[in-house]
């Protein structure tokens, strides 16, 4: 089918060429406005970086040209530029983490390639959603029996000296495992069987696994004290049985038990209350548990519309470290906001909408349902992410230590959207090739 | 599915704009009010920004200046103090924790380049731009190399106390000492917690009974208002009783028939409480306030560090003006009448200065960081405290103490000293405040003086007087 067309005579992968090129430039150009800002500090060269960033997504590109022809071409543009922003900003308080996130992103693209051509045909994956499932639950129960504390929150298990967030994996696989299902199930979901107090409600054995999920994720909430994970699994869930089911119902129902749950948990855990209580007034508590966010809210306003500049923002203190606790993981958004200001944070969600859109219009030309919920599962994936850490530092929600998909500093965080982002060009292919632009 | 994918989408769309809108909220309305934020260190870090102006000595020594260093690759500045504790009280402190005080607080203005004037607007718009502003450099009349006898002279002694040496004609602050002292670089904190108070400034904040060098005072009253006559005779018994006590002279000593200006240079109490009755309790405080007592002097030092002295009730408050008083008791210095050392300098200034009272300068000179210079202040006279042949008197009777009464021990070879000692109980176990004022050379003076030493066993003439005869050596003596 390929040889029809000439490798180099295909629209999209042009329009994917180019607006990589154009992410390189931005690449380039911010590492060296860090370098020029911060001379006197740094001595390695940022062009080396420059340079392995555009080979390894050139390379990405080329295996996308090969094996995906059709695919959507504004994915892994999009990907490389939020992927940029965050290295230059990671650079930019710290050098030696940026080599790190460096490394990380190659893990990343390389497992995009991975799964770009082991799911090249998308329907495969399908046959796997049961064990995607199983991998999944296990991968939690893991890390709740083998996980580490950081920060209040029990997410990391260690491997030799490397430190492992499965949560990060368990839910690309937790929405495979639900595109499956409900693929399977979504008739006899959708359809009640009795009616209790006047609603109609499925049959247990139907609705068991979903219900034995919404339980796992409120034991998680308390077994892992991380408020943000047990969110985002639950919100995907949500969403994706309500993309079969077409039942608001099961949606009222679902949030209306996780935020019981919730409170319960408020008053359970010490974690989750003192979050709450740095919420609700961050001033009150500034110097204990609202420092970070206060910190976070100082830093966002001090940017201003038009920001410090790459490398010319207060980042970092006397000490070194950043005035932000884990300035480079979940307050990524704040130094970003300070540094390029309200037009580069805007333009950062904006990428993030433009990134949704794609998936979720992936969804809707796909002809398959497994293939649109994945890619919609996927697509609110990245969405609930964004929000919910945002959303936290600049305090619309409690905070929760979400990370920015592509931007925050964390090999699991990276590499498993890559993954994401490989799934969403392979349903596109399927797509676009019965369908074609 | 279409349909609800769709729908998915706009939810997550208004999500998304939600969050465009609170970083706009934070980014663009909350901004101004944030920065207001005392807890803000971001606004801390932008004054770090400033290359504060240096605090130079008149022969040169440098007691504070400005570091660079670099925080988050900008370059900030960090105010060191080479002296360490030499000046400490005088010069004050610009610290991020303990705020600012001494001339670091009143000259502040210059110092961080945010003057009212055109200069000054320049630098704010440098400091939008954050780009680094260069405050002015100031210049004082100091004199390190007294400055730093007095702080030996005293730290030798083991004893808290302050010396204030004045240019008579100028006002120009030659030395201002205060011990115990703090090393502003990095005592600061353990300074905030010491009993001991180092951080006070003695010469202005610590209040004592002037004891018999207020008898200059009475002495300027008295004759100015010709109630005496320096050739009028006195009985001299060693007690007298009022107010239902007795009043008695130093060592209860009875000196028999003698003229005024003999009860001054030998510091006869019996005498000077006669005095004080005679002239009545309006007519000295008349000259008090003529003096500058009542109310702090007015010079170039935070106001909340310049005490006012005065008569002071037992809650430790000012007393008004006019409110009923022992006057006899007030005439010898006693009656819970409090001084600072800087108030009994300026007594002595204004008899070397011909009866003018002048106002206090630390500042020679404010130079801008081109060098030119921005303020050279002039002399300010704050009235008349006696006329020109009163103070004529009082030098030579001055003199005479030095010369052969109770501050012999001031006397420096080839300078011609003139004083009065000052001895003053403090009813804490045979325990005394001890002063010395004077000035010198008592013909053209040029400096004038005080000294006092807390909680003492000895008196002025013993404790006081020699510190003032080394300080006025290392004035006078030329730069080793």
């Amino acid at each position: 089918m390929i040889s029809e067309r000439g490798i180099l005579d295909l629209p999209s992968r042009n329009r994917e060429l180019g607006l990589i090129a154009l992410a390189v430039l931005i690449t380039t150009a911010g590492f060296a406005a860090v370098q020029l800002a911060r001379a006197e500090e740094f001595s390695s060269s940022p062009l080396v970086a420059a340079l392995l960033f555009a080979f390894a997504y050139f390379v990405a590109h080329a295996v996308v040209r090969v094996v995906l022809p059709d695919a959507d071409p504004y994915v892994l543009p999009i990907t490389a530029v939020l992927t940029a922003i965050g290295l230059i900003e990671i650079y930019r308080i710290s050098p030696e983490l940026a080599r790190d996130q460096g490394i990380w992103m190659l893990l990343g693209l390389g497992l995009f390639v991975a799964v770009v051509i082991a799911f090249r045909d998308i329907r495969r994956l399908e046959e796997l959603k049961y064990t995607c499932g199983a991998v999944a639950v296990g991968l939690l129960l893991l890390t709740i029996t083998l996980g580490a504390s950081v920060n209040g929150a029990r997410l990391w298990i260690r491997i030799g000296g490397l430190q492992i967030q499965p949560g990060e994996f368990a839910k690309i696989l937790l929405v495979i495992f639900l595109a499956g299902y409900l693929r399977e199930r979504r008739e006899v979901l959708a359809a009640p069987t009795r009616r209790v107090l006047g609603v109609g409600i499925p049959a247990l054995r139907h609705a068991l696994p979903l219900l034995l999920l919404c339980g796992i994720s409120l034991v998680l909430l308390v077994a892992m004290n991380d408020l943000g994970s047990s969110l985002l699994f639950y919100v995907i869930a949500l969403a994706m049985i309500y993309i079969a089911t077409g039942r608001l119902l099961y949606v009222g129902a679902g949030l209306g038990l996780f935020a019981l749950g919730a409170l319960g948990a408020v008053q359970l855990t010490s974690h989750v209350q003192s979050r709450i209580e740095g919420w609700l007034d961050p001033w009150a508590v500034e110097q204990t548990s609202g420092y970070q966010i206060a910190q976070s809210i100082y830093t966002i306003a001090d940017g201003g519309v038009l920001g410090a500049g790459f490398g010319r923002g207060l980042i970092l203190n006397s000490a070194g470290g950043t005035i932000i606790p884990y300035a480079q993981t979940d307050f990524i958004y704040s130094v970003i906001a300070n540094e390029m200001g309200l037009v580069g944070a805007v333009a950062v969600v904006l990428l993030y909408l433009l990134l949704a859109w794609r998936g979720f219009r992936i969804a809707t030309s796909a002809d398959d349902g497994f293939s649109k919920l994945l890619a919609a599962g996927l697509a609110t994936t990245i969405a609930v992410q964004v929000f919910v850490i945002v959303g936290g530092v600049i305090r619309l929600l409690p905070l929760t230590g979400l990370t920015l998909p592509f931007v925050s500093y964390g090999g699991s965080s990276v590499t498993a959207n890559f993954a994401i982002a490989g799934l969403l060009l392979c349903i596109s292919q399927r797509a676009n090739r019965e369908r074609p632009l | 599915m279409n349909r609800r994918i769709s729908n998915l989408f706009i939810v997550t769309t208004v999500a998304l704009v939600g969050l465009i809108a609170m970083t706009t909220y934070w980014q663009v309305w909350a901004r101004g009010s944030l920065e207001a934020r005392q807890a803000n260190v971001r606004v801390v870090y932008r004054d770090l920004a400033i290359d504060r102006g240096s605090i130079v000595t008149a022969d040169g020594i440098v007691l504070a200046e400005s570091k660079p260093s670099r925080l988050d690759g900008r370059r900030v500045y960090t105010r060191t103090y080479p002296e360490g504790g030499l000046a400490a009280q005088l010069v004050g402190y610009s610290s991020l924790l303990a705020g600012r005080s001494g001339l670091e607080r009143s000259l502040d203005p210059e110092l961080s380049g945010s003057t009212s004037d055109l200069a000054g607007i320049r630098n704010a718009f440098d400091r939008m731009k954050g780009d680094t502003v260069r405050g002015d450099d100031v210049i004082l009349r100091l004199s390190a190399a007294g400055q730093q006898e007095a702080m030996d002279q005293l730290e030798q002694l083991g004893v808290r106390g302050s010396v204030v040496v004045l240019d008579p004609s100028t006002g120009g602050l030659l030395v201002m000492a205060s011990t115990p002292t703090f090393n502003p670089n990095t005592g600061l904190e353990e300074a905030l917690a010491n009993p001991a108070s180092p951080l006070l400034n003695r010469a202005t904040q610590g209040l004592y009974p002037p004891g018999s060098t207020f008898k200059v005072v009475t002495a300027a009253s008295a004759l100015d208002s010709e109630a005496v006559t320096v050739d009028q005779q006195f009985p001299g018994p060693a007690c007298i009783q009022t107010g239902g006590q007795e009043l008695c002279n130093f060592r209860n000593r009875a000196y028999g028939p003698h003229d005024f200006g003999y009860a001054l240079v030998h510091s006869i109490n019996t005498t000077f409480a006669e005095v004080g009755l005679t002239l009545g309790q309006q007519q000295l405080e008349e000259t008090m306030r003529d003096f500058g007592f009542f109310k702090r002097i007015p010079w170039d030092y935070p106001p909340e560090q310049t005490l006012p002295s005065g008569i002071f009730n037992r809650r430790g408050n000012l007393v008004p003006f006019d409110t009923p008083v022992d006057v006899a008791r007030l005439a010898i210095g006693q009656e819970r009448l409090l001084a600072t050392p800087l108030q009994m300098a300026e007594v002595a200034a204004a008899v070397a200065n011909g009866g003018q009272l002048v106002e206090p300068q630390p500042v020679q000179e404010v130079r801008a960081p081109d060098g030119s210079v921005v303020r050279r202040p002039q002399p300010v006279y704050l009235g008349r405290a006696m006329t020109t042949e009163t103070a004529a008197t009082l030098r030579q009777l001055m003199k005479d103490v030095v010369d052969d009464g109770t501050g012999a021990a001031a006397n420096v070879a080839g300078l011609d000293v003139a004083g009065k000692t000052g001895t003053a109980e403090t009813g804490r176990d045979g325990k005394n405040d001890a002063w010395f004022i004077g000035f010198a050379p008592a013909d053209a003076p040029r400096f004038a003086f005080a000294v006092l030493v807390e909680n003492t066993d000895g008196t002025g003439g013993d404790v006081a007087a020699p510190i003032a005869a080394n300080v006025l050596r290392a004035l006078t003596e030329p730069a080793s």
